[in-house]
Order: C-alpha cells, then sequence, then structure tokens
C-alpha cells in the first residue's frame, strides 16, 4: 500500500514535470522541469531498490548533464531563431511517428495485461528484497563479464572529451 | 519495520534544528574571527552575544521581499529553495553517531550523500540566472565551475578511502575502521588531505571564496537576493559544511569512534563528554553571576542548567559499573565524539578562512585542476596497489600503505615543481607581453 | 586617451553579441565601490577576462582647497592641508610648514626640527599601516587589517596626547611646534617602537611568504624604471622598481641628515616588491625615531617667526618625502598677507597616472589589487 503510494508520487511528479517541461516557453523552466522529472525517475529507481542507478542518475544526469544543459542556455542567446529549413510536411510527419510510437506502447500494455499478478512481460522477476545490494552486481557485471565494451566506453569518452576541449582552444586562439 | 518513526524523528530534527544549527555556527565563525582579529565579535545581544543569531534571523524574517524588476519570479524563487533541499537532504545518508541516521542502513550510504549535494551548484546558478544582473550571472557562472571543478578532486579522494574501508555504507566503514584500530586519515593522509581542500572549495569558503567576496567587481550570485531569500543560500552554505565536515569525518577520521576506540588502558576517555559539558556548565555557572542585566544571567543559569543536565544524562550512561541509561550510551556517546570531530574540521575552514588571501580565478582552477585532481587520482592508483600488494602478496597493510603514500608524495612534489615552471613561464611570458602592450599616450 | 572615446557610456555594460564572447566590454568600477578606497571612478574595456584600456574618472572628492588657499591667511590655510592626504595629515602640514618657512627665510629650531621628524615618521609608519591593511582586505586576507589597526590606534593615541587630534593632526605651525612634546613622549615613542618590531614580523609572517599572497601580487602590476620616471611617480611605487630616490636622503629637510636609515628598493617593480619596500620602509622610519628620541636636543620651538606673516615677493618649491610619495607645495607670495598661488604637487595625482599602464593585460581581478597598491588617497587626488 505504501509502495504503491510511493510509486504514484513519483511517477505523477515525474509525468507533470514531463508534461510543463515540453509545454514552457522559457527555456530555463523547460530545464528545471527536466531536472525535477529525472529526480522523480530516480525516486522510482530508489523504491525498486536499485540504490546504485537511483545516486548515478542523480550524479551524472542531474548533477552533470543537466548543468551542461543550463550552462548551454545560459551562454547562448536563444531569443534569435536559428534558420531553419521549414517544411509543411513537418506536422504530418510528427503525427505518423507519435501514432506508431502511441501504437507500440499500447500494444506492450495489452500484452502486459495477459500475465497475471505482474504487470511485466519478464515471467518470473525476483522479488526486490532479495537480489545481491546493487552496487556490487553492477560492480561485478562491469569489471567482470563487460570489461572490455565498459573500457571502450571511457576511452570513448575520454576521446570525445579532448576533442571538444581542442576544438573550443582552436577557436578562440584564432584571431 | 518498527523503527519507521525514529528515523522520521531523525528527518524532523534535521529539517528544524540544521537551521539553528547553522545560524550558531554564524555565530561561533564571527566570534572565532574576532578572536583571531584581536576584538571581541557579537557582544550586545544576550551574553556574549549568544543570542545573536536569534535577533538575525528574526531581523531577515521581517525584512522587505525584494524581487528584481525583470527577474523571472518562479525560478528566483525557486534556486535558493533548490539549494537548501539539497543541503539537507544530502545530510539524509550522515550518520550522526551510531542511532542518528535518516536512511538507515543504506547501500550506497556515503555516496547518496556526495550526490545529492551535487544539486548544491544548480541553486548558485539559476539563482545568479534569475537575478537578471549581468554580474549576478558571471559570479553565479564562476563559483559553479568552480564547485564542479572540485567535484571531482573529492570523489577521487573519498574513493581512495572507499577502497580502504571496502564499502559505501557508513555504519560498515566506522566498524572497518574500529576494526583495523586505525582511523584512515593514519593510513591514507593524502587522500584525507585532499579532500579537506576539496571541501573548502566545495563549500566556497576561503581561501576559494571568490564568486562572493566583497571586494571583487561582482557581489556574486546572491547579489540580487535579500531577506529570508538571502538566508536560505546562507542556510545551504553552511549546512554543506557540515556535510563535507561529516562526510570527512566519516571516511578519514573515524566517524563515531572515541579516540583509540579498542585500546582499554585509555578507556578513561570515555569520561571526557560527561567532564566537558560539566565544565562548560560551571563556566556558566560562574558567569552568569557577572552579567550586566537580570535577563542575561537568567539565560546564562538557564545556559548552565541545560549543559548540567546533559552532562548528568552522559554520566548516568557511562560504560562503568551498571548505570540506568547505559543502553543510551552509544548513541550518546558517539555523537559525541562525531560532533566533537565535525566541530575541529569546520574550526579548520574558519581559520583558514582568517589567515589566508584568496586565490584569483584562474589560479584557483589551475589549483583544482592541474594540482589536485592529478594528485587524487595518482593516489587512488596507489591506494590500489597498496591494496593489491597487501591482498596478494601478503605484504602488512601499513607497510604498503606507507611506501604508496611516499611515492604519492613524490608525484606530488613533481607536480609541484612542474606547475611552478609553467606558471613561471607564464609570468614571464606576462612579462614579455606587457613590455608589447605599451600603447603609446597620446591623446 | 583615444580608446575609449566612442563606445564610452554611463554605467551599463555594453555587450554586443554573446555573454562572453570576445568582443570588448566597457565596464565602470565605482565611483561607490569597496575596494577603490575612496570616490575613484575607473573606466575599463575588457576583452573577455583581461584588460585592454582604462581611464580614471577623478574629481569626485574636489573641494578647490588650492583656490581656497588665495584667500586665506598663511596660518589659516595650515588645517586645509591636512584634509587632502588625511590619511597622513602630519607629514602634509610639515610640506606646508617648511614650504612657507622657506619662503620667509626662517628656520624651525633644532628641537622643533627633530620633534618634527619624529612625528612625521610615526606618520608615515600609521599611513602604511592602513595602506597594508586595507591592501591585504582587497586581496582577501581578512585579518591584518586588524593587526594594523591595533598598531595605528597607538600611534593615533600619540597624536591625540599631542596635539589633541588623531586624523587631521594640524600638528605643525609655521616657524615650529605650537605644543611642547608632552611629558611622557619620548616613553610612548619608545614604547611603540619596541613593540613595532615584532608585530611587523606578524604582519610579514602572514603575508611574506604564503604562496597564496605571492601568487596574486608576483608579477601583477609590473612598471619598469624608466616608466616610472617618465610618467613622474614617485615613492615606494618608484623605489619598488629600482630607482633608489628618497628625498629625505636625497634633499634632506627637518631633522633627516641626522639619522642613519636605509632605503628600501625593489627589484622587479610588481606588487609584492612594493608590498615588501612598504614594510620596510615602516622598519626603517622605527629605527629613525628610536634614533630621534635617544637625543632631542633642548631649546625652544618657535623661531621668531611675527603674528602676521607676509613673506617677501617671490615663489618658493619645497617638496618632502610623504608616505605616498613625493609632496611638493608651490607657493608664490606677492607680498600680502594671503598668497597668491599655492599648487600643490600631490603625489597620489602623479602616481594614478600609471594605472592604465600597469593593469593592461591583467585579469579583471587583479584591479582591485593594482589600485590598492598605488596608495592613493582621493583626497590628495582631487583636493
Amino acid at each position: 500500500m505504501l509502495d504503491s503510494a510511493i510509486f504514484y508520487f513519483f511517477a505523477g511528479i515525474a509525468v507533470i514535470s514531463a508534461v510543463l517541461m515540453v509545454t514552457r516557453r522559457n527555456a530555463i523552466h523547460s530545464a528545471v522541469f527536466l531536472i525535477t522529472t529525472l529526480l522523480a525517475t530516480a525516486g522510482i529507481f530508489l523504491q525498486l531498490r536499485a540504490e546504485f542507478l537511483f545516486i548515478a542518475q542523480i550524479f551524472l544526469y542531474v548533477g552533470g548533464i543537466m548543468v551542461l544543459f543550463i550552462f548551454v542556455i545560459m551562454l547562448v542567446r536563444l531569443d534569435v531563431p536559428l534558420p531553419q529549413i521549414r517544411s509543411g510536411l513537418q506536422k504530418w510527419i510528427a503525427l505518423f511517428v507519435a501514432l506508431a510510437v502511441g501504437v507500440e506502447a499500447g500494444v506492450v500494455l495489452w500484452q502486459a495485461r495477459k500475465v497475471p499478478g505482474q504487470g511485466l512481460l519478464i515471467p518470473n522477476p525476483a522479488p526486490a528484497g532479495k537480489l545481491p545490494p546493487n552496487t556490487e552486481e553492477l560492480a561485478r557485471g562491469l569489471f567482470g563479464s563487460y570489461l572490455l565494451p565498459f573500457e571502450i566506453a571511457s576511452v570513448l569518452l575520454l576521446v570525445a572529451m579532448v576533442g571538444a576541449v581542442v576544438m573550443a582552444k582552436k577557436r578562440t586562439d584564432a584571431p | 519495520m518498527q523503527t519507521w518513526w525514529v528515523e522520521l524523528l531523525c528527518a524532523l530534527l534535521i529539517v528544524l534544528v540544521v537551521p539553528l544549527i547553522a545560524g550558531y555556527i554564524v555565530l561561533v565563525e564571527r566570534k572565532v574571527m574576532a578572536d583571531m582579529q584581536a576584538r571581541l565579535g557579537p557582544m550586545r545581544v544576550g551574553p556574549h552575544g549568544l543570542l545573536q543569531p536569534v535577533a538575525d534571523a528574526l531581523k531577515l524574517l521581517i525584512k522587505e521581499d525584494l524581487i528584481p524588476n525583470n527577474a523571472d519570479q518562479f525560478i528566483f524563487w525557486f534556486a535558493p529553495v533548490l539549494s537548501v533541499t539539497a543541503a539537507l537532504t544530502s545530510m539524509g545518508a550522515v550518520a550522526f553517531g551510531p542511532w542518528f541516521q535518516v536512511a538507515r542502513d543504506i547501500n550506497i550510504g556515503l555516496l547518496f550523500v556526495v550526490g545529492v549535494s551535487a544539486l548544491g551548484p544548480f541553486g548558485i546558478v539559476l539563482g545568479g540566472w534569475a537575478s537578471n544582473n549581468h554580474y549576478s550571472i558571471i559570479g553565479a557562472l564562476r563559483s559553479t565551475a568552480q564547485l564542479i571543478s572540485y567535484e571531482t578532486t573529492a570523489g577521487f579522494a573519498l574513493v581512495s578511502g572507499f577502497l580502504l574501508a571496502g564499502t559505501l555504507n557508513v555504519r560498515a566503514i566506522v566498524e572497518h575502521q574500529r576494526t583495523e584500530n586505525a582511523w584512515y586519515v593514519f593510513l591514507a593522509p593524502i587522500g584525507f588531505f585532499t579532500y579537506l581542500i576539496a571541501s573548502i572549495a566545495e563549500t566556497n569558503r576561503a581561501p576559494f571564496d571568490l564568486p562572493e567576496a566583497e571586494s571583487e567587481l561582482v557581489a556574486g550570485y546572491m547579489t540580487e537576493y535579500s531577506g529570508f531569500r538571502w538566508s536560505l543560500y546562507v542556510l545551504a552554505e553552511y549546512a554543506n559544511m557540515i556535510v563535507v565536515a561529516s562526510v570527512g569525518t566519516t571516511l578519514f577520521l573515524g566517524g563515531w569512534l572515541r579516540p583509540f576506540p579498542n585500546v582499554h588502558w585509555l578507556g578513561w576517555l570515555d569520561a571526557v563528554p560527561t567532564l566537558l559539558l560539566a565544565a562548560v556548565g560551571a563556566y556558566c555557572v560562574f558567569r552568569a553571576g557577572k552579567q550586566p542585566a537580570r535577563v542575561q544571567s537568567l539565560f546564562m543559569s538557564a545556559v548552565a542548567l541545560a549543559c548540567f543536565v546533559v552532562a548528568a544524562i552522559f554520566g548516568l550512561s557511562a560504560p562503568f559499573g551498571h548505570l540506568p541509561l547505559q543502553f543510551m550510551h552509544d548513541g550518546l556517546y558517539g555523537a559525541f565524539w562525531f560532533l566533537l570531530k565535525v566541530s575541529v574540521y569546520i574550526y579548520l575552514f574558519m581559520w583558514l578562512r582568517f589567515t589566508l588571501p584568496r586565490f584569483r580565478f584562474d589560479q584557483l582552477m589551475r589549483l583544482g585542476w592541474h594540482i589536485l585532481i592529478p594528485l587524487a587520482f595518482i593516489n587512488v592508483v596507489d591506494v590500489a596497489v597498496a591494496l593489491a600488494l597487501s591482498s596478494e602478496f601478503g605484504l602488512n597493510r601499513w607497510l604498503a600503505m606507507a611506501v604508496t603514500t611516499a611515492a604519492t608524495l613524490g608525484a606530488a612534489m613533481l607536480l609541484l615543481r612542474w606547475n611552478d615552471k609553467y606558471s613561471a613561464a607564464a609570468s614571464a611570458a606576462l612579462l614579455a607581453d606587457s613590455s608589447i602592450v605599451e600603447d603609446s599616450h597620446a591623446g | 586617451m583615444k580608446i575609449l572615446a566612442d563606445t564610452v557610456h554611463e554605467n551599463a555594460p555594453q555587450k554586443t553579441d554573446t555573454l562572453f564572447g570576445s568582443d570588448e566590454l566597457v565596464i565602470n568600477m565605482g565611483p561607490q565601490h569597496p575596494a577603490t578606497h575612496g570616490v575613484l571612478r575607473v573606466k575599463l574595456k575588457l576583452d573577455g577576462e583581461r584588460v585592454v584600456g582604462s581611464e580614471c574618472v577623478i574629481g569626485y572628492l574636489h573641494r578647490g582647497v588650492e583656490k581656497i588657499a588665495e584667500n586665506r591667511t598663511y596660518q589659516q590655510f595650515a588645517p586645509y592641508v591636512d584634509r587632502m592626504d588625511y590619511v597622513s595629515a602630519v607629514s602634509n602640514g610639515l610640506g606646508y610648514c617648511e614650504a612657507v618657512e622657506k619662503l620667509l627665510v626662517v628656520e624651525a629650531p633644532p628641537r622643533a626640527r627633530v620633534i618634527r621628524t619624529v612625528l612625521t615618521e610615526l606618520q608615515r609608519i600609521a599611513s602604511h599601516l592602513l595602506w597594508l591593511g586595507t591592501h591585504a582586505l582587497d586581496i582577501g586576507a581578512l585579518t591584518p587589517l586588524f593587526y594594523c589597526m591595533r598598531e595605528r590606534e597607538e600611534v593615533l593615541k600619540i597624536f591625540e596626547k599631542y596635539c589633541g587630534a588623531r586624523l587631521t593632526t594640524h600638528a605643525f605651525r609655521i616657524g615650529g611646534l605650537q605644543y611642547e612634546a608632552y611629558d611622557t613622549l619620548e616613553k610612548d615613542v619608545e614604547r611603540f617602537c619596541k613593540n613595532f618590531e615584532g608585530r611587523i614580523q606578524e604582519y610579514s609572517d602572514l603575508l611574506t611568504g604564503n604562496s597564496i599572497w605571492i601568487g596574486r601580487t608576483r608579477n601583477v602590476g609590473l612598471l619598469n624604471s624608466a616608466d616610472c620616471i617618465a610618467l613622474g611617480v614617485s615613492g615606494p611605487v618608484l623605489r619598488a622598481s629600482g630607482v633608489k630616490w628618497d628625498l629625505r636622503k636625497a634633499m634632506p629637510y627637518a631633522a633627516y641628515d641626522q639619522y642613519k636609515f636605509e632605503i628600501p628598493v625593489g627589484t622587479r617593480g610588481d606588487t609584492y616588491d612594493r608590498y615588501m619596500v612598504r614594510l620596510e620602509e615602516m622598519r626603517q622610519s622605527r629605527l629613525i625615531c628610536l634614533q630621534a628620541i635617544e637625543n632631542i636636543p633642548a631649546g625652544p620651538i618657535m623661531a621668531r617667526v611675527g603674528k602676521v606673516l607676509k613673506p617677501p615677493v617671490g615663489e618658493v618649491y619645497h617638496a618632502i618625502e610623504a608616505p605616498k610619495g613625493i609632496l611638493g607645495y608651490y607657493i608664490v607670495s606677492d607680498g600680502s598677507i594671503q598668497p597668491y598661488r599655492v599648487r600643490i604637487r600631490p603625489p597620489s595625482f602623479i602616481n594614478l597616472q600609471a594605472l592604465d599602464k600597469m593593469i593592461r593585460g591583467h585579469l579583471v581581478t587583479d584591479v582591485v589589487a593594482i589600485i590598492g597598491t598605488l596608495d592613493i588617497v582621493l583626497g590628495e587626488v582631487d583636493r
């Protein structure tokens, strides 16, 4: 009972913030509502006993990526509209894609109703309390079976960072 | 599940009591500052200025709430709220003693604290932006850049402690320090030292307080905030100080352990809390008679009474013999030692603030990126090597740590020497430049 | 200065495109600013964070002192002089009294000269203490200010005992002194000087070897000796650039030729050197005081000048080494009881000209440190 209440609380915040984020005119307001959406999602992670994911979401997504978003929004003046290719076809493409995604989601939900008592397509998930601690599991996975992809991803991130710094520096050095 | 009310009580205490404590830390800072500057500090409001925070809080609450003309109302309101929320929420996983912790037994313990306090910079940058003041934005962006730069260093320094402890869980960390018979500051001194410096930068304290300095061109992100909103920012800053001090204490200074917890002949140290509080109470009684006004001496007597009551509670829960309140021993004494260590840490912050001049922004960033991050990184590698040596090859842990600490120190010397050469080259370039920048003074 | 001619606006920053673009920005510092030490307005032209040009706007404290001088008698004008460099009033008085004495061709008696030297050197210490405290405060060190104020308080107590005033002392009279040295003057000065050595060591311990202080002041605000001489800069700023020129040695006045003291000289002409030079000057002033009080000659304190001063027609220029630099008085007399013209050469005004040269290429944060290191007093700049 408490579990559902907490879930609906976080989920409600997430949905309302997402809607607000999409409908705000002011970019900073949108960013702030994106932050609240992400925090609410993190709350859901915490409720599912995935503590490391919760803190990783906050640390990386909110504390890192959203700070970047906000810096960029502040440093770039957004009231000057970018020259865009405007086409009348845009509306119809958007409608089609939205319908496709909606149909997909509907199909998934319809299938889920068929699995009794759990609402998931995966049969017999482990109850949350019985799982080994999230951090250790993640560490075992990352540094055990998935070590190579992990290292490749980190090298990729490093390359991206160095590249960004080099490109930015070149631009300010040029007189 | 039966103890959820304890956690709720702890949470309520944090929300209600921490603002009061932060106010009193401000008073302590003013008194310590005055003492170091050969003066007295607040003396008027209450005996020795003890009621100054109350007066300040009242004044701030009744001040006119000014919002700049074209400021973004929602964000202007939201930013200090976000700062305070981040600071107070991160206290949720801090264990102020073995009993007092809101998020009990959370697996990720200290990582929760560090992660949630990473939401702090948002309050700053949004506040600066919402003020609609060119200088506020500059100050806010500088402050945020400083904070996120030093978060990396703090993280690495903490990682070296986590490697030693083998866990992120707060209680387990302190337990391991107890079984290891040593605070981790002795095993990983460089980690502690780096964390200390990073935590000063994280809380925007001097010498890293350029973004909020008064004599700078900009007065920082707090310029347009007055009254209660400003006090929220200050509360967030001091709560952050308490949080970083608590994290440092838990991981490096043994948390709530008494000094030398396993040494039995030092058991008389358990009498220290009682005696200390009784001494403070006696001093208050002594001073109560000397107060000029009756209400002040009444206040002082009340403080003395409170000290004696708490000293009595401590005394009655001492581990000697069969005293009635002994079941409270762990919680109370643990909390006492923890708060004592946190106070020492915060006193160190204050001491540094009043002694050192402040860094210029580029020097601050250079210190963070060129010196501290490499040093913290090398420290992590060295600690890991030491642990590998001790677990794989059976080397004594202390010996391994000593060897690698020496290696890290050597690396630190090299880093500093390289940095000196670099900045000497930079200033030589500046010298050369300045003769080129010579303009003619025609007109 | 042509540079800012087109883009100067009153208060709002001028920006073109993005917030941190590399386009130039003109910002305004002052006249109300905690760090410009008075009502000084500095317009800074910035390229990003670096200063590429500046312009000082002064005159906010102009009181027409030189014009007032034309309508006061010589003795009546003496108190006005204190209000120029209000931080070191005694030196101003010394320069003026000696200038008028030169015009009258009288000399103050030896006892008066020695007591004048003692008080002037104490004033130099007090002025440098105030400078040190505020300069350190600008750079972020909160504590030296209070220590310096503690010592300055002792000096001001001595002044108060001597002539009744702490700040605008009017300590000297034309022809000598009005007040005899009070009974315990020598003892007070001796006690102050004995304590002072330890105190200077305290300030030095806090700042001299501090790597943050060195980082903020080394190579900041460079001014080489050629520029100093070209701009007419004088005082500790000149000496820190390597030029050993001090009027107390070069053209001795009062009783300075009787005492042994050193002139500290710097090498690079940066803020750190100016700090070291002033610190050392405080030590040397202390030595002068100690030597002077050992042997204050007995005798009259006032020369024979009449009650009504009517100097012969003529002009005189007399300069002294004030704490801020060379303070000069050019007095033209037309034979009446009021001077025809009193022109004051204020050291701060002339030193301020060097500001533009010193801050180019530095960051905005350094501007505060550089204004502080010039040790200007707006009362003197504007008169």
